[in-house]
């Protein structure tokens, strides 16, 4: 309920606006570490969310790589007891998947990059809510605690067979599927409780995460309806907020149903209220239906961000107008929208009507539409452009690539006869990772990249970093390709044994994962080099011509003294590079007859 | 013809139902539009990328900002073709969802971690027999958790959801062994949620049936006694997903050695014999040994006496435990251990690793004809699932 | 909305403030937050947010609705059974405490506005008074559930997972195998307990379970509606016999289907999912009853703070969104309300 915006400066504290002393930046302006952990300024918000995420991306990906490993033979690696090797295996791939979905992709672009850059994309001071934004990052790091204990939990289990209460390990899936993670599963009428008791702990993470997603949501519909700057009208918003406004609509209704069930599910669990458990008179078909209406919009609170940022790059990097931007936007809404509709399209071989089927099936292809608008007009933006190859525009190339991919095989699962062939299967499996990791994780290093130099003020190693986003695309593909022959072959997911037939994919995958993280690690040498030794970086260092890159890098505190004027965005022409001084400059005349050329539309 | 062998050996299962043909012509055709399409993404990307690259002399220029007609020709084009894939798609569904009015019906018994195909006549097997050409309706629930039921040589898959029913059909055709997988995650043991789908020739069928559903009529049966029947049931009914055989403790514990053992309960100890055997199946919370969990399923009504006594057979030629004397060979197992000559320790020689064989039966005349299933009585299965299907 | 923004533009013009000072940063009025160009568009930043957020406040509560709809769909007789155990009076009573602290606060609001430190004091305080009169009675209709084992999850006698102590039989029964009540017995001895409770002299207060039949060997009919203070239940006794005997009837010449289902009519699958009724009776008004004590919570913080002055016609911005919340509350208790209680 800290909707209520209280005054920030407290009542009749005098406010001044000293301009800035010459080199202080958001990152020097205030000292110590509670200037970091109370601070309300966005761009350190952001910064927070950034080492938060990162390092559950690293705890995930830490997971990812044992249960690839686990997976390269298909007899026990980890123990010599099948049954152990097995926990372990299904522990792995549970914390896998909750972590990197619940910890990671959901916050990764919205969090880190939309905190960061969304107000200085509007011009604007700050976000609307300054104090919901610090609540947000407080309600992620509750949640990523919870997510620890289970952990720690798992830990402690396995090295010394401890139990902590409602937190031993996971292993019912990310998806917490009824009645096996309701625990009260009782053959021959003994409800027992297994060894799941993790999902206690983990639903309260969900659900204080859930939080913080809602007040990010809420955050930044309230600042793009409010803190436009004179000159931008809806239509003149760069693609990026068009995208973290669907998301927000997103975040702001999925979420609140996520919570809701997270809050059923514990009741089923912890007193057994029978909702979901049918030993106990509830169905668990129910459960799933309440958890695909959060998590079928949810994977575009993934996507859309994603999609937001490679408009940018796109756009900036081939130093072309993007293309079609009215379709781009509209179709941002449009999935936005449609992504509520299709949640059944996870449950065709549950047992649905027919008819739900068809229609969700239906549904389902229709949200195909938007997305692929996108991709034909990322590409046509490169159309006589100038291209430039930095490491966010490779980025970006892969995106396309995989999301392409990812997103037609989509076309195999919704379509009913075919789904139902490869539903539950590594197919599943892959398409997945293409889209949520292959493209969302690709677009948010694309974003890392671009903006890096705004964030930190220094420019990333172009080669190292190149060199990173390649080894990560092949290492990528070497995992994720065949993952897409195994299941149509007939190979079920979430296995930790298989018939021996699969192995040789299972080899080339768990080889592709290694690959992925030696790409990883020197993307985040790369980054951190230039973070820290990176060559200085000039206030507009790509020419592009939104507003963050009117104002200094780093930013200053309040990122720009004076409120500035919008103009078209995408109007890359405005600036020149500059022989004399190795830099972009704008070409002012130019930008001031653009800006003039369409009706401003400002709330003023 | 050489795309289909190409597309059985690269990336699909072996076609063996009716169905199949037509998912596999849909994906095939998929896969057509996926190829397509991303070809024509990659060689624009890497044509513009080649030709706009930045180098020295060369300019941006200009080209819209927007173009309308393109921009709908990419909207409408897309989105007839998924209205096309829609239907292939829905046509393909409903062909495995109406089920043809002749089927022979096998219920579907799932449980953590395994199958129970219920033939019309009460048999049940751990894995589906089925005959060739003849559309077979199978109706699915699960005791526990959902599981799924996936075939993919018939590209058909349903999940087992407790408290319901779930249905679906499938006609084979093709003689032979195809595997059957749980493709809903399901715990522990997932992975080891095998089976197989055997399809017989019709009069082949048949005669399995017979001679499946009863083991003591098994050739085996005469040459090794009870406790062959006994180790065959303890096969097939899945007890070793979570029994061991080699003295290591599984979910729960080891058979090795057990018949005749002390074991300490939660509550108390216990000499296992005949009665705990018993209890312990029918009755699996009721005395639980210490360190394990009650999760095992009662098999009451599934197992009957008599199966029981050759499980309890099997168990003492397994244990150095048991004193006892061995059972008379190739009786017609009365269930009486009696006295029948005290030589013969427990046979040291592994039962189990034999060929699989199916199991029950026993006693159950052959009251029906496999070809021509009981019409109304098979609806109801053998097992009942927790919760009322509605 | 438009129209508070006018009346506060129109406030602002009074104080010989104009916007275009208050864009100059040394002219910042004091309660606008350093990011914000103008109080106008400060408060209405915070009016779309809290929009928003009672947005997910809704959706949240949507979860619950959703889950209930199923069941009552899936599952009408039970709902028609289970529901006669609650207490349609002292819900009707809350229903009005509610909505006398919706107005209450509404006018709250407009003191606010008006700068009326005093009104907005005592609005504030009758609004929270509403709230905890609500919660009071709330409170004993919880306790009534749990001493007469209707309780959630285990605690409630219908669930498979009861396992407490049945009334006068004393010793604890494992539920497993063979229970050794039937649901038939249970209830009988549940409605001996209603009747033990009812005898009680000192529960002058709290609701009671009143059964007319009981004692006549007539259980089978029993019916659970019959909650209702003790004072009362005399003359409500004799209409409940009327009614029984059908000597009620409705405009439409129809008995009063309220009373005509019993547990014993209940089809065998439906018995086991009594409890799922009142598990989601616990769900929704607990869920709601949080949300009562955070927004009593949040009156007493904006009381608090509107005592200190902080509030007038320029800045009245907390007292208007935590008045939308308790609206919000309000609503969703109204639709509570006859779901829950009024079911036919």
């Amino acid at each position: 309920m800290s909707a209520i915006t209280p005054p920030a400066h407290g009542i009749g504290m005098p406010v001044t606006h000293d301009p800035h002393p010459p080199g202080d930046n958001y990152l020097t302006h205030g000292r110590g570490i509670m200037s970091w952990l109370f601070t309300l300024d966005h761009k350190r918000i952001g910064l927070m969310y950034m080492a938060g995420v990162l390092a559950s991306f690293f705890v995930g990906g830490v997971f990812a790589m044992l249960l690839r490993t686990e997976l390269l033979t298909p007899g026990p690696t980890f123990s010599s007891n099948k049954t152990a090797a097995w926990n372990f295996y299904n522990h792995a791939f549970t914390l896998h998947g909750a972590v990197m979905v619940f910890l990671f992709i959901i916050p990764a672009i919205p969090a880190i990059l939309g905190n960061f850059i969304l107000p200085i994309m509007l011009g604007a001071k700050d976000v609307a809510f300054p104090r919901l934004n610090l609540g947000s990052l407080w309600c992620w790091i509750g949640g990523a605690v919870f997510f620890g204990y289970v952990l720690l939990g798992g830990i402690l289990n396995a090295s010394f067979g401890w139990h902590l209460p409602g937190g031993y390990g996971l292993d019912t899936g990310w998806t917490f599927y009824t009645p096996y993670s309701s625990g009260q599963v009782g053959v021959g009428g003994t409800p027992y409780q297994h060894g799941t008791d993790g999902t206690i702990a983990a639903l309260l993470g969900v659900f204080v995460l859930g939080f913080s997603s809602i007040l990010t949501g809420v955050n930044f519909i309230a600042t793009i309806h409010m803190l436009r700057p004179k000159g931008m009208g809806w239509f003149r918003m760069p693609l990026f907020l068009w995208a973290l406004y669907a998301t927000a609509v997103i975040q702001i209704l999925a979420t609140p149903v996520l919570a809701i069930t997270g809050l059923l599910l514990l009741a089923e669990r912890i007193v057994g209220v029978g909702i979901f458990d049918p030993h106990l008179g509830g169905d668990p078909v129910l459960y799933q239906h309440f958890f695909w209406f959060y998590s079928h919009p949810a994977v575009y609170i993934m996507i859309l961000p994603a999609m937001g940022v490679i408009s940018e790059v796109m756009s900036t990097h081939s130093r072309k107008h993007i293309f079609g931007y009215n379709f781009i936007a509209y179709s941002s809404i449009a999935i936005a929208l449609l992504s509520f509709l299709v949640w059944g399209h996870h449950m065709f071989a549950t047992g649905q009507s027919p008819l739900s089927n068809a229609i969700f099936s239906l549904l389902t292809f229709s949200v195909a539409v938007p997305s692929a608008i996108k991709v034909f007009n990322w590409v046509s933006t490169m159309y006589r452009g100038d291209i430039r190859f930095s490491t966010a525009m490779v980025c970006a190339l892969s995106f396309l690539v995989l999301f392409t991919f990812g997103g037609l095989t989509g076309l195999f699962l919704g379509a009913l006869s075919t789904d139902i062939h490869v539903t539950g299967t590594y197919f599943i499996v892959a398409h997945f990772h293409y889209v949520m990791v292959g493209s969302v994780l690709f677009a948010f290093l694309a974003g890392l990249y671009h903006w890096w130099p705004k964030m930190f003020g220094r420019m990333t190693n172009l080669f190292w970093g190149n060199v990173g986003a390649i080894v990560l695309l092949i290492g990528f593909n070497l995992t994720f390709f065949v993952q897409f022959i195994a299941g149509s072959k007939g190979m079920p997911r979430r296995y930790a044994t298989y018939p021996t037939e699969f192995q040789s994919y299972h080899v080339i995958s768990t080889i592709g994962a290694y690959v992925m993280a030696v790409g990883l690690f020197t993307i985040a040498f790369n980054l951190l080099h230039g973070m820290i030794k990176g060559k200085r970086a000039p206030a507009n260092p790509w020419g592009a011509n939104t507003l963050e890159w009117h104002c200094p890098s780093p930013p200053p505190h309040d990122n720009f003294p004076v409120e500035p004027v919008a103009g078209d965005p995408y109007d890359l022409k405005s600036w020149q590079w500059d022989e004399a001084t190795q830099q972009w400059v704008l070409d002012e005349e130019r930008a001031k007859t653009v800006a003039g050329t369409e009706p401003t539309t400002h709330h003023h | 013809m050489l795309t289909t062998i190409l597309a059985q050996q690269l990336y699909l299962p072996p076609k063996a139902s009716t169905v199949a043909p037509d998912v596999d012509a849909l994906f095939n055709w998929i896969l057509g539009i996926t190829i397509f399409f991303c070809l024509l993404i990659f060689i624009g990307i890497v044509v513009f990328g080649i030709k706009y690259r930045h180098r020295r002399g060369h300019e941006g220029g200009n080209s819209p900002g927007h173009s309308t007609a393109l921009e709908l020709t990419w909207t409408i084009i897309p989105t007839i073709i998924v209205l096309i894939i829609f239907y292939y798609g829905f046509r393909g569904f409903l062909d495995q969802t109406v089920v043809p009015p002749n089927a022979y019906e096998i219920q579907v018994d799932s449980y953590m971690w395994g199958w129970g195909f219920i033939y019309p006549n009460g048999h049940v097997n751990p894995e589906l027999h089925i005959p060739k050409n003849r559309p077979i309706r199978l109706v699915l629930t699960s005791r526990d958790v959902i599981h799924s039921l996936y075939i993919p040589a018939f590209r058909v898959q349903k999940m087992t959801v407790p408290g319901r029913y779930n249905r679906f059909w499938v006609e084979a055709t093709q003689t032979g062994e195809f595997p059957i997988l749980c493709a809903q995650y399901c715990g522990t043991s997932h992975s080891e949620m095998l089976t197989k789908a055997v399809v017989h020739e019709q009069a082949d069928f048949a005669a399995w049936l017979e001679k499946a559903s009863d083991l003591s009529k098994q050739p085996e049966f005469e040459k090794q006694g009870p406790a062959w029947a006994g180790a065959q049931i303890v096969k097939a009914r899945g007890c070793l997903q979570c029994h061991s055989l080699d003295g290591s403790a599984g979910q729960g514990p080891t058979l090795k050695d057990l018949f005749g053992k002390q074991e300490v309960l939660n509550d108390g100890t216990v000499t296992v014999d005949e009665n705990y055997i018993s209890e312990s199946i029918l009755d699996p919370a009721k005395r639980v040994v210490k360190g394990f969990q009650p999760i095992m399923p009662s098999f009451r009504g599934s197992l009957k006496p008599q199966e029981i006594d050759w499980i309890n057979w099997y168990l003492k030629s397994i244990s150095a435990n048991y004193k006892g004397g061995s059972p008379p060979m190739g009786a017609p197992a009365g269930g009486a251990p009696a006295g029948a000559g005290g030589g013969q320790q427990g046979t040291t020689q592994p039962i189990l690793p034999s060929s699989p064989a199916p199991v029950q039966g026993s006693g159950t005349p052959m009251s029906n004809r496999p070809a021509t299933p009981a019409p109304g009585g098979s609806a109801t299965p053998a097992t009942q699932p927790p919760g009322v299907p509605r | 909305m438009s129209e508070l923004v006018n009346k506060q533009q129109a406030a602002v013009a009074l104080a010989g403030d104009t916007f275009s000072e208050q864009r100059d940063p040394h002219h910042h009025p004091p309660h606008v937050a350093h990011h914000f160009e103008s109080a106008e568009q400060q408060f209405s930043s915070a009016k779309i947010g809290m929009w928003v957020f009672l947005a997910t406040e809704l959706l949240m509560f949507g979860g619950l609705f959703c889950a209930y709809s199923v069941y009552r769909h899936n599952h009408p007789e039970v709902f028609e059974f289970a529901h006669t155990f609650l207490d349609k009076n002292l819900g009707a009573i809350n229903t009005v405490i509610l909505i006398a602290s919706s107005f209450t606060m509404a006018l709250g609001v407009r003191m606010a506005q008006i700068g009326n430190r005093k009104g907005l004091t005592i609005c504030l305080i009758l609004t929270l008074l509403g709230g905890l009169g609500f919660m009071v009675i709330k409170s004993i209709e919880y306790r009534a559930k749990y001493e007469h084992h209707l309780w959630f999850g285990a605690g409630n006698q219908y669930s498979k997972l009861y396992n407490g102590p049945r009334p006068h039989e004393g010793p604890i029964q494992q539920h497993s195998d063979t229970p050794a009540l039937t649901h038939g017995e249970r209830e009988q001895a549940a409605v001996a307990h209603q009747m033990a409770a009812t005898t009680l002299p000192t529960q002058t207060f709290g609701p009671a379970f009143i059964d007319p039949n009981a004692g006549t060997g007539d259980e089978a009919k029993i019916k659970p509606n019959q909650v209702m203070p003790v004072g009362l239940a005399p003359a409500i006794m004799a209409q409940q016999a009327a009614i029984e005997h059908g000597g009620f009837k409705d405009a439409a010449g129809h008995t009063d289907s309220h009373h005509k289902i019993a547990f014993e009519d209940l089809p065998q699958s439906e018995k086991d999912r009594v409890a799922t009724f009142f598990n989601i009776y616990f769900l929704m008004t607990g869920l709601h009853g949080l949300h009562v004590l955070i927004g009593m919570g949040l009156i007493t913080w904006v009381m608090i703070r509107g005592m200190a002055g902080a509030f007038g016609p320029l800045y009245y911005t907390p007292v208007d969104l935590v008045g939308l919340y308790w609206h919000l509350v309000d609503l969703i208790w109204i639709f509570l309300f006859p779901l829950l209680y009024l079911i036919h």
